[in-house]
């Protein structure tokens, strides 16, 4: 395959989504400004300017008429994604980390970083229908992981918020009440930070990227440990297939030490493992730096990475990858 | 994608027009030219502005249309492909190329080749683990011991003879004066060195040797039928096809690199004669890079 390369932005790659058709494809970086694409060619067909900080998160809701951003501006906003207006400001105290829209995009999960002695936070926000309607007013306040919350998602039917973090724990909460219900077991589960989280296309599974060089694979509900990814260098970003048993895992040595080896010994290749047999089928090259951002299509058939190099790179495969036997 | 730029001498006289004007001047401008896609997907697009220096500027864009997959799209997708850009994208002109296509055939690098069984993939890193041993790099050029010490550390270099006048001789004659260990003290080339030095390099050259020119290829071969046809033969690191860059036509050679020489040498066996395409195939050692 020939990927497409789309240099829109000029600092590293934090986080790549697609909306639910998968003809779009959302792009944050640590520039200011989130770029939308289209998914077929890599067209540019917009940037959202207003962001005084890195972009570290995005989220479409399913009609694709709104996005959420999370920055390190201490803000998180949202927008029309046609025009690329901005719509409203949450301000925070500190840095947003990660945004979620809950199922019907009523509800969104804002997580904030631990800064200036506050502690980490995890906020959920009602989302009004009509943008002149909104209030930044909290509905639920979660306090208590300590460090940075790299990743906070919905878990089925809205009733569980999943977040992982710097503590290397895989924590489940109530999203009604705000109270703990699960904790991954500290034998089985992460020994280093959680970088990076991805839902199932079907809601039922999870997968984590960890920087203690794996990546795990946990069941939504029980929170049980289902299948370990085992890899050579840190994991940054995970995605799933929705359409074959495979994810794939990104990542590389850290972005400091990159200058000082040759980029073949950084291994910033794209992963591919088998989902069921934790097996490796393949790797992507392409990326100068380590890989910050994964995401696949929605129909499975292509998928982006965006890397500490600043580019995204979208692949399209080639027909033989959807018949590859291990 | 090629761009160029040809400035075209202006018959108007710029010097009598004012200055400020000149981003109103537009209208003298040719009207953009938009030439295909013929049937090779090549697309020619001509326009003209003035740069700077108010001079007249032509840019011909040339870029190649390829269909990717035949997806299909939502009717809101279809919508969507049709909104106005916004924000950055407003401005972007012919000239910003913010989305490539690799020029890289980039391909899903098999960890071993389909259908082997995992212990096949030690061998490729034998070579290396050897290396990496030490004991067979070790070799003292002084005293000619194995995996003892170092030249440097030799505890007999004080003892060996002095080298042998190398003064009088032109260092081209000198360098090869290998193993005894003559040419202590001296720079000399590493590719010029004798002794074990030469293993390493050698090693190194012959992981790059295990590269296989494949020529009288069909234009339609492209890398991944070439690398369906010789990864039968074992991993295969490498392959590139030589396409003219304007025509995107392949040049009818190609390199294949493989991981293991006996894998190489195999392929050159059975598909040296090959009928591939009806075109006789030739395949055969690739020939060192002359420096």
């Amino acid at each position: 395959m020939r990927p497409i390369l789309m240099k829109g932005h000029e600092r590293p790659l934090t986080f790549l989504k697609y909306n639910r058709e998968g003809d779009l494809l959302f792009s944050c970086a640590k520039d200011h400004n989130p770029t939308v694409w289209f998914a077929d060619n890599g067209e540019r067909l917009g940037t959202y300017r207003g962001h005084n900080g890195a972009v570290w998160c995005c989220d479409i809701s399913r009609d694709s008429s709104l996005l959420i951003t999370g920055s390190a501006d201490q803000t998180a906003k949202l927008w029309t994604v046609k025009t690329g207006t901005q719509l409203y400001t949450f301000n925070f105290d500190s840095p947003t980390r990660s945004v979620d829209f809950a199922v019907g995009d009523k509800l969104a999960v804002i997580t904030t970083d631990p800064f200036m002695g506050l502690p980490s936070a995890i906020h959920v926000k009602r989302i009004a229908r009509d943008p002149n309607d909104q209030t930044g007013e909290s509905v639920l306040l979660i306090k208590g992981p300590q460090g940075r919350i790299n990743r906070a998602v919905w878990g089925p039917l809205n009733k569980t918020i999943i977040s992982a973090g710097e503590d290397a724990v895989v924590r489940i909460w109530d999203a009604e009440t705000g109270k703990l219900l699960k904790e991954s077991d500290k034998e089985s589960g992460h020994k280093k930070t959680v970088t990076s989280l991805a839902k199932s296309i079907d809601g039922s599974h999870f997968i984590t990227g960890s920087l203690d060089k794996s990546a795990k694979l946990w069941d939504i509900r029980t929170l049980t440990l289902l299948k370990t990814y085992v890899t050579e260098r840190p994991v940054n970003a995970v995605a799933m297939s929705p359409l074959l048993d495979h994810v794939v895992l990104g990542g590389g040595q850290d972005a400091s030490a990159v200058t000082t080896t040759d980029h073949r010994a950084g291994k910033f290749e794209a992963k591919f493992y088998d989902k069921i047999l934790q097996e490796e089928i393949g790797g992507v090259k392409g990326h100068f730096g380590p890989i910050n951002a994964l995401a696949f299509n929605p129909d499975g058939k292509s998928f982006a990475s965006g890397g500490e190099d600043g580019y995204v790179r979208l692949h399209h495969f080639d027909p033989d990858y959807f018949n590859i036997k291990i | 994608m090629g761009m160029e730029v040809a400035t075209q001498p202006s018959k108007l006289r710029w010097g009598e027009l004012d200055e400020d004007d000149a981003e109103d001047l537009d209208f003298l401008l040719p009207p953009k030219q938009v030439i295909g896609p013929d049937e090779n997907g090549i697309k020619k697009v001509i326009e003209y502005k003035f740069n700077e220096k108010g001079e007249k500027v032509k840019i011909t864009t040339t870029t190649r249309i390829r269909k990717l997959a035949n997806a299909r799209l939502s009717k809101r997708a279809v919508e969507r492909r049709s909104w106005p850009k916004f924000g950055d994208a407003v401005h972007e002109d012919v000239g910003a190329r913010l989305t490539m296509v690799s020029t890289e055939e980039i391909v899903l690098e098999r960890p071993r080749a389909p259908g082997s069984k995992q212990e096949e993939t030690k061998t490729p890193g034998d070579s290396l683990s050897q290396l990496n041993k030490g004991a067979v790099l070790m070799v003292c050029r002084t005293c000619g011991k194995k995996g003892d010490h170092w030249t440097s550390r030799c505890p007999y270099k004080d003892l060996a003879q002095p080298s042998e006048g190398f003064v009088d001789k032109p260092p081209s004659e000198a360098a090869p004066a290998g193993p005894g260990g003559a040419t202590k003290g001296a720079y000399v080339p590493p590719s010029m060195r004798g002794g074990p030095e030469t293993r390493g390099t050698e090693m190194r050259r012959r992981n790059e040797e295990n590269s296989v020119r494949v020529t009288n290829l069909s234009e339609d071969t492209r890398e991944p039928d070439l690398l369906e046809l010789f990864r039968p033969f074992g991993p295969v690191s490498r392959v590139y096809v030589a396409v003219d860059q304007k025509t995107g036509i392949s040049r009818g050679f190609g390199f294949v690199n493989f991981v293991n020489r006996e894998d190489a040498e195999r392929a050159i066996n059975k598909l040296n004669g090959y009928g591939y395409d009806n075109l006789i195939l030739r395949v055969e050692w690739a020939a060192p890079r002359s420096n």
